[in-house]
């Protein structure tokens, strides 16, 4: 079944295998991701450097394999607390609607009218950047989009029999919304979730490329491009191949999106 | 029309307050005053940075009279003076205004044309080797960091070809040119810039035009207008196309956070003097007046753009009003 569905299948080949990398970083490579070596600065990939060295002289390959522990890391953890406020949000919006539905989703309205970038640089600003501090951010700022499908799926089901049904035999409302209503909502929840690790991966990307995001020497994706400004025309494997990993992992979440979409039969 | 154009303009005050709200919140996010913050970071802000800091929000007074008299001031405009250079901060955002302008209104341009244009062509013949070519650009539109996108164009396209500067607006020579090539050179040097910008919004214009399009086609008026015995143009041009564009006005409206956000790392990576890569400066050196107002402005902004998406469409289609009512 899985593969017969091509998006889903390659788009859950790409992600495994880059799970797997991130999960094996220590035993995929003999360089250390922060060891720095005089003798050999800038050198274009080789047989002993694949994927070339830095400016410092460390090993791209290796940097761009412990990136991807971050990079994912970030993701799933952003996402995890945006989808955990989001469906508790959409949640309580739909079930109760009436005062706390418009509170609750005016408040989403008005946090879409930030643009994302200038709210995550402007909280950056004030805290300390550091990796914990990102997935929160990311996170308190990117559930609006859940909260209001969750929302939609629960006004629609709401008056359902089956859940008159709950209210008959004395279900408590949260039995009711756990139980009953929010299954309902897991399909597109987690297509909205899939979608989302990608713009997670993407946001700090950019903003560890900003010198605002994971700092150095931690790699991050996003941050080992920030020396591809000093090096363009001179190193290209140092553009290359971090952005490269960017794009294939993106492609990768946003393939199993399309190919959940279609397993559930939603376009 | 009339109950629905207050209705939403009413509707503008409580998020107004919002907005503010949070941004406040922002500010006082941080553990301990921003004053104590500021201190503790730089060791060489000096006392008189931090007094400035503490009568500009009025530190000593309880939150409620804090947040009230900031609004007092935003509502007459007066965001307060930059901690860098002593300016006002409304003026030094005015003063970069014109650039970001010019990029977005640019990639705008090109990203309804180009959306347009692209999503027709698609839906007309869907499946074949256009909207083949076209669904896979797409794919790769909406996943490449745009800032990489940047960082390869400019090492290809400026660099290795030498066809367009790498960076800034104008030349070093600028000065000497005359008014026809002040103007081409700047042109050259936004190239770049607005395309790589456009690129997100032309993948997102022209699969939503492509399947609104489609959409219109199915309905059974297209079916009554071909038994009347219209040609193909003026079935597509003069019925199909009409209905078929209104949902690109909520587009443009929601898509401007994006674009003010995004101004910040295109700003930055091709060093243009706009509105971007000031917030960006600011958040570099914690310029506190300065970040709050391109935050409060930038959802303003949103939220007026928002606001005249909506009204349009309902001036454009009037079946919106009536539900909405």
């Amino acid at each position: 079944m899985i593969i017969a569905n091509k998006q889903l299948f390659s788009g859950l080949l790409i992600i495994s295998l880059f799970t797997l990398i991130a999960v094996l970083a220590p035993w995929l490579t003999r360089y250390d991701p922060s060891a720095i070596d005089q003798a050999g600065l800038l050198v274009p990939p080789s047989a002993s450097h694949w994927l070339g060295t830095d400016s410092l002289g460390r090993d791209l390959m290796c940097r761009i394999i412990y990136g991807a522990r971050i990079s994912l890391a970030i993701g799933l953890i952003a996402v995890g607390i945006a989808t955990l406020i989001g469906v508790a949000i959409g949640a309580v919006a739909g079930f109760y609607s009436g005062w706390p539905d418009t509170l609750l989703m005016r408040f989403a309205d008005i946090m879409l009218c930030f643009p994302t970038f200038f709210l995550i640089l402007a909280v950056a600003a004030i805290l300390e950047p550091s990796i914990t501090a990102i997935m929160v951010i990311i996170g308190l700022t990117s559930w609006m989009g859940t909260a209001r499908l969750v929302r939609g799926e629960i006004l629609s089901l709401r008056n359902q029999e089956f859940i008159q049904a709950a209210h008959a035999i004395g279900a408590s409302h949260a039995r009711i919304i756990i139980r009953h209503l929010l299954p309902n909502a897991i399909g597109p929840v987690l297509v909205s979730a899939t979608l989302g690790i990608a713009g997670a991966i993407l946001l700090e990307s950019g903003l560890s490329f900003l010198g605002l995001g994971v700092q150095p020497p931690t790699p991050s994706w996003g941050n080992i491009l920030i020396e591809s400004k000093s090096t363009l025309g001179v190193a290209w494997w140092i553009t290359v191949f971090p952005g490269l990993a960017i794009l294939v992992v993106i492609i990768g979440f946003n393939l199993i999106a399309e190919g959940l979409k279609k397993e559930m039969g939603y376009e | 029309m009339i109950t629905y154009i207050i209705r939403r303009l009413l509707w503008t005050i409580p998020m107004l307050l919002g907005i503010t709200l949070i941004s406040f919140f922002i500010i006082h996010l941080a553990p301990g005053k921003p004053s104590a913050i500021e201190q503790s970071l730089n060791p060489r802000v000096s006392l008189e940075v931090r007094e400035r800091l503490e009568k500009l929000y009025g530190l000593d007074k309880p939150l409620i009279t804090q947040y009230f008299e900031w609004i007092r001031r935003i509502f007459v405009l007066d965001f307060g003076r930059s901690f860098t250079d002593n300016r006002p901060v409304l003026e030094k955002i005015i003063d970069r205004l014109g650039v970001t302008l010019t990029i977005n209104v640019s990639s705008l341009i090109l990203i309804l044309v180009g959306g347009a244009v692209i999503g027709i062509k698609s839906a007309l013949k869907p499946g074949r080797l256009f909207d083949s070519a076209a669904t896979f650009m797409v794919f790769f539109a909406f996943a490449v960091p745009t800032f990489w996108l940047a960082l390869l164009l400019m090492q290809l396209v400026s660099i290795q070809l030498g066809w367009l500067p790498i960076s800034g607006i104008v030349s070093l020579d600028y000065e000497y040119f005359s008014p026809w090539w002040k103007f081409l050179d700047i042109c050259r040097h936004l190239v770049l810039p607005v395309f790589v910008s456009s690129i997100g919004g032309l993948a997102g214009v022209s699969r939503y035009m492509r399947s609104s399009l489609l959409d219109v086609l199915k309905q059974p008026y297209m079916l009554a207008a071909k038994a009347k015995g219209l040609s193909q143009r003026q079935l597509i041009y003069g019925h199909a196309l009409r209905n078929a564009l209104l949902p690109i006005v909520t587009i443009v409206g929601l898509s401007l956070p994006a674009m003010l956000g995004g101004s910040v790392i295109f700003e930055s990576i091709f060093a243009l003097p706009g509105v971007g890569r000031l917030f960006y400066e600011a958040v570099m050196s914690r310029d506190y007046p300065l970040i709050m107002a391109e935050v409060v402005l930038g959802a303003v902004l949103t939220m007026i753009g928002n606001l005249l998406a909506d009204i349009s469409y309902a001036a454009v289609d009037p079946r919106i009003k009536y539900k909405k009512a």
